[in-house]
């Protein structure tokens, strides 16, 4: 499935943008220019990557201490144990796609009873 | 350096493991730890595995592929330190010969003279006392905390969720005015009193009342405040009784340099037993707080094995989280360090704010309330302008 994500000019470099899908999925546009996308909520507890330390090709979780590699989806410590899922990303005619992976995702477990219990 | 003995088996302790091999130590690594449990988590033990919502086995650190290739001495208390043997003695007599050694052992929940022995008395520090707590709290009843702190507020916080009638009782005016300053330890302690649990600050408590069991706190203004379950949450000493006569220099913890090493060649000490020198703020400080047990190994384990021949970097400001009344707090610098407070965004009556703290006009500390991306700005920020 690929989704239209936003405008690459209006995502500068070293900012994140969060889409509204179901898990969200987040693009970052690193301060090298590269772009990734990641699914957004952390695999430990519920927050959203999109407003973490993005250094380099990691980035932090905002609450606590994990990054995740942009690359690879794979987490660097504690707490969070498991990878993120990482999504092919596309431009075309100035606009980011996200082709979102078929792959089950990673999610805390508060998220993973939410979307199961289909009150998300 | 053929062993390193690692003291201490909870995140400092595992992260020091962990750190060894990363860098390259290939030799016999023995991890010593005084619980009979493999590293666990802390941070959720007064909030989601009190609550039920998280079990043990969410709480352990390793991943389930990993082999640090350690030996595990767990149940072993470390009894002493021998400089000459370079040898770490352990309570039941064994004796742990290393040429490296991580001081890991912690800090140990204080506990109010003369409640030993009084059922329905709590501290929090480890998973056996949280066991213990939430199988109490799952009982109901009433519920007095002693210290409105940060584990004492999480306490509160889980235990009014869980339908307990709830009261914090604090010494100072104002709760958190230590880590946060008066004015935010007011917004922040606030969150009690919005959730109707009753906050008594400014007394502080005389003793327990009870025969076998608890059922009062007796405050030193007379009132008496019965309860049915007490958790004294008055802060942590550091576990370093063991190295009294080792050589290795104390003073509130292991002294240590700004890369962790210690008074004594090829020792280092992580985590919350190490009051490690801060460049920031010119002087030594113990700093209880997960992220420090994360991140600061790292530094010690490439000290211990360049033989104290690297240079420290600058440590990223002290960081710490809460979660109250579903409130997410952050914090990081140092709130002692300034003259002014304001708030940036949000609105203290709505108890989401940002509030950036300044010493002469420079950003030291941030506080975020429901504010996470903000805060991980103003962190960044923070953290740029001290390297």
């Amino acid at each position: 499935m690929m989704i239209p994500a936003c405008r690459l000019a209006d995502l500068p470099r070293g900012e994140a943008h969060r889409l509204d899908t179901d898990p969200p999925v987040s693009v970052f546009h690193t301060d090298d220019g590269e772009l990734f996308a990641i699914d957004d909520t952390c695999t430990h507890q519920d927050a959203s990557l999109a407003d973490g330390w993005l250094e380099g090709c990691e980035v932090e979780c905002p609450l606590h201490a994990s990054k995740f590699d942009l690359r690879t989806g794979a987490v660097d410590s504690p707490p969070a144990k498991l990878p993120v899922r990482t999504h092919e990303v596309v431009v075309e005619d100035g606009v980011i796609h996200v082709r979102v992976s078929a792959d089950a995702p990673n999610l805390p477990p508060c998220v993973a009873a939410r979307l199961a219990g289909g009150s998300a | 350096m053929r062993t390193v003995a690692v003291v201490g088996a909870s995140l400092a302790g595992l992260s020091a493991a962990r750190s060894l091999r990363k860098q390259g130590y290939d030799g016999r690594l023995v991890v010593i730890g005084d619980e009979l449990h493999r590293p666990y988590d802390r941070p959720p033990l007064s909030k989601e595995f009190l609550a039920g919502t998280l079990g043990e086995a969410d709480l352990s650190l390793e991943t389930d592929d990993e082999d640090l290739r350690a030996e595990w001495l767990l149940g072993a208390r470390a009894a002493g330190l021998d400089r000459t043997e370079r040898a770490v003695r352990l309570a039941d007599g064994r004796e742990v010969r290393a040429d490296g050694i991580v001081i890991a052992t912690g800090a140990a929940a204080r506990t109010l003279p003369g409640s030993e022995g009084l059922a329905g008395v709590h501290t929090l520090r480890t998973l056996d006392d949280a066991r213990a707590l939430r199988d109490e709290l799952a009982r109901g009843g009433r519920l007095v905390v002693i210290g409105g702190g940060f584990i004492g507020a999480e306490v509160a916080s889980t235990a009014y969720a869980l339908g307990l009638d709830v009261t914090v009782v604090e010494a100072a005016p104002t709760p958190l005015a230590g880590p946060l300053g008066a004015r935010m330890g007011d917004i922040v302690s606030a969150l009690h009193v919005d959730h109707g649990v009753r906050l008594l600050c400014g007394v502080g408590v005389k003793g327990l009342s009870g025969e076998r069991r608890v059922d009062a706190v007796l405050l030193e203004d007379g009132r008496s405040i019965p309860g049915d379950i007490v958790v004294v949450g008055v802060g942590a000493r550091p576990c370093v009784e063991w190295l009294e006569g080792s050589g290795v220099e104390l003073d509130n913890g292991v002294k240590c340099g700004a890369d962790g090493r210690t008074s004594l060649a090829g020792v280092v000490a992580v985590g919350d037993c190490a009051s490690w020198y801060d460049p920031r703020a010119g002087a030594h400080r113990r700093v209880e707080h997960w992220t420090g047990a994360r991140e600061r190994p790292d530094a010690a384990i490439a000290t211990l094995l360049a033989g104290g021949a690297v240079e420290p970097g600058v440590p990223r400001p002290p960081y710490f989280w809460s979660d109250q009344y579903g409130v997410k707090i952050q914090f990081a610098g140092h709130a002692a360090a300034a003259d002014s407070v304001t708030i940036e965004a949000g609105a203290a009556d709505d108890r989401d704010v940002l509030a950036v703290y300044r010493r002469a006009g420079v950003p030291v500390a941030v506080l975020g309330m429901n504010q996470p991306r903000l805060f991980t700005r103003w962190r960044k920020q923070l953290a740029a302008a001290g390297s």
